[in-house]
């Protein structure tokens, strides 16, 4: 173990993935420079990896992504990064028509291993187009993975997991997880932390509800549910989605079969969101077992750049906790 | 364009058998044409004769193993790059035998097992693909083509691609099918410059303009091109001009061409200017008319044999979302 933080994390992954597998490639806009990207993720690889295997490309987020379709379906396996998920309107073509359906359409001839990782999420005062969150865009979209990490140790897992998968994978980073901090599995550990995609955690056991969240959403769910412990006595499960597509629905029901409860928590609007087609999905497969179920979400807006109205758009520890509060008639604790 | 010297003193043998493929591509749409008519070709489909000298004349200078990305006029790309007249009817006609088991259909067929990286439904996706083919290709010293239209050369596909393929240097050659439209519209009233050679050496890429209906100005061309990519020294262009018979879809009966270009073009059908040249190089009429005879034959045989193929069962197809 060692503590890293989850941009060390990411880093870690890529490097192992490619010490791994010499099919591994990686490319984007500005990450092998010597910094490693706008956000300092991948420093250094290049040099350990030569630029055949790790390279620079030009502010062209339609090539990258056509080149990574290209290159995975004759037998490379491409990570890229798209620096802000909001670019990917731009790649869109490429993942949707071409990447999530050649399995398919080739009759299972082969199929296209990619990585596509950009930051995303509000909260860092970069306004309404670099701050969304881009999973639901590809939500519906079949043929296509949406990872969508919470922590060092989850993004590890996933990532690595996300290298080896045979499919297009979009591997979502929270801009304000890359600074966290905790001890991750290396070296001879690390293979038995490689994460399945598809399957969901619990994060915190509880009886009184469920909370579901994915990304940055799941700390602050925990934060949430030790605010409850401890002021109103509520005790909240937190499960972690980890993947937006596939959607581990058994793990949900399977919690909400013992409270009775679901919160689902996103950051993003509920029309269309991914916490609105969960809720529905838990409905239709488990309606016997909720009492209640609700959404909190962003409102339907583009995400503010003031501070203040940003900070009041996106629902953190606080605005959970009251969420819960409220829907259960407790009175906040003083 | 003058034919060098590596062109003219090949066997006419070679050309004879490049003919024949030439004529299964012409055939294969009148066919395609016939049974979209009878309701047995279903949804659309974008037909290339008139423009078969250009896939058979860039495949012939490839390898087996060398990649090809097509675009939805496709038929003549995955005929010229080797796949199965009978898998490639069959999947035409959504039958289980097909290509790729009837799921792709006429625009998007993908054979892997003969490079054919897949035909792109949406303009410009060939581009991108060839090139992302070429970060492979560069590893295994394989070259990746595109295959295109004038109309992607205004894509931001075209111009990123050109642009990556360049700076990084990749084996790529891209081959522009310039059919002087663009689904209904002419060429030349929505391309500035109207120059799409230029277009291409403005990134620093050796770009050539070609007579795309004829085989051995292409072949001669793309020799060339394939040459330049597979040593290392980046990427190279061909712009071939060539001609569609036919309207750009089933719904376009192609009333926008002024009167007598259509004439003017078929007068110059790359079928007419290889069996012209055949001749010239002492071919004898009865053996033009042996390989004519053979792949009528071979037309036929994959027209019945996808015509008695089964459709896919929806209750037995088992299709999963993800690869294992």
């Amino acid at each position: 173990m060692s503590t890293l933080e989850f941009r060390a994390a990411i880093r870690a992954a890529i490097i192992e993935e490619m010490e791994r597998d010499e099919s591994v490639i990686f490319f984007g806009e500005d990450i092998a420079a010597e910094q490693g990207g706008v956000f300092a993720v991948t420093p250094g690889i290049q040099d350990r990896f030569g630029a055949e295997r790790v390279f620079d490309t030009p502010i062209s987020e339609l090539a990258i992504t056509g080149a990574a379709f290209g290159a995975a379906v004759t037998g490379l396996r491409p990570i890229i990064e798209i620096m802000f998920g909001d670019f990917m309107g731009l790649a869109m073509d490429s993942l949707v028509n071409q990447s999530a359906k050649y399995w398919y359409l080739s009759g299972e001839q082969r199929s296209v291993p990619l990585v596509v990782r950009s930051a995303v999420g509000g909260g860092g005062r970069f306004g309404a187009i670099h701050s969304q969150t881009h999973g639901t865009w590809f939500q519906g979209v079949a043929g296509l993975k949406i990872a969508f990490p919470s922590s060092p140790v989850e993004a590890k897992g996933l990532l690595k997991a996300a290298i080896r998968d045979d499919n297009p994978v979009i591997f979502l980073e929270h801009k304000r997880l890359y600074a966290v901090k905790e001890a991750v599995p290396a070296g001879p550990d690390s293979e038995a932390a490689v994460i399945p995609l598809g399957q969901a955690r619990v994060a915190r056991p509880g009886k009184d509800l469920t909370i579901v969240s994915a990304g940055k959403g799941v700390p602050d769910a925990l934060a949430a549910a030790e605010q409850l412990a401890e002021q109103d006595g509520i005790d909240a499960e937190v499960i972690d989605l980890r993947t937006l597509r596939p959607l581990d629905l058994d793990t949900v029901l399977e919690s909400v079969a013992r409270t009775n409860r679901l919160l689902a928590v996103e950051e993003g609007p509920a029309t269309g969101g991914w916490a609105a087609g969960l809720l529905g999905l838990i409905a239709e497969h488990g309606l016997h077992d909720l009492d209640d179920a609700w959404l909190l979400t962003t409102g339907e807006l583009p995400i503010p750049y003031s501070p203040t109205l940003e900070d009041a758009f996106i629902p953190g520890p606080d605005a959970i906790a009251a969420a819960v509060r409220e829907r259960a008639g407790v009175a906040a604790a003083r | 364009m003058t034919v060098s010297a590596a062109v003219s003193t090949e066997a006419p043998a070679a050309y004879l058998e490049r003919y024949g493929r030439m004529l299964l591509i012409r055939l294969f749409e009148t066919e395609m044409q016939r049974l979209f008519l009878k309701g047995e070709v279903h949804g659309t489909t974008h037909l290339c004769a008139g423009q078969e000298a250009v896939p058979v004349g860039v495949c012939s200078a490839l390898e087996p193993d060398d990649y090809l990305a097509g675009t939805y006029r496709g038929h003549g790309h995955a005929l010229a790059k080797g796949t199965d007249p009978d898998a490639l009817l069959a999947e035409m006609l959504g039958r289980a035998s097909g290509v790729c088991g009837g799921r792709a259909g006429s625009m998007n067929v993908i054979d892997v097992d003969h490079g054919l990286v897949g035909c792109f439904g949406i303009v410009g996706g060939s581009i991108a693909a060839a090139t992302g083919a070429a970060l492979s290709a560069k590893r295994e010293g394989r070259v990746a083509v595109a295959m295109f239209g004038d109309g992607a050369t205004n894509h931001g596909y075209f111009h990123e691609c050109l642009n990556f393929a360049k700076v990084l240097a990749l084996p790529a050659v891209f081959v522009c099918e310039n059919n002087f439209y663009g689904e209904f519209t002419p060429m030349l009233k929505v391309t500035a410059g109207g120059d799409i050679t230029a277009r291409a050496a403005g990134y620093g890429i050796p770009a050539h303009t070609v007579d795309g209906n004829d085989l051995w100005a292409v072949r001669e061309a793309a020799l060339d091109a394939v040459a330049h990519a597979r040593s290392g020294d980046g990427p190279a262009f061909l712009e071939c001009q060539t001609y569609r018979h036919h309207g750009h879809s089933k719904a376009d009966p192609g009333k926008y061409r002024p009167p007598g270009e259509v004439e003017r073009w078929l007068a110059r059908d790359p079928l007419g200017v290889a069996r012209d040249r055949l001749r010239d190089l002492g071919v004898s009429a009865d053996e033009v008319a042996g390989v004519e005879e053979a792949t009528k034959a071979r037309i036929d045989r994959a027209v019945a044999n996808a015509l008695a193929a089964p459709y896919p069962d929806p209750v037995t197809e088992r299709a999963t979302e993800f690869a294992p």
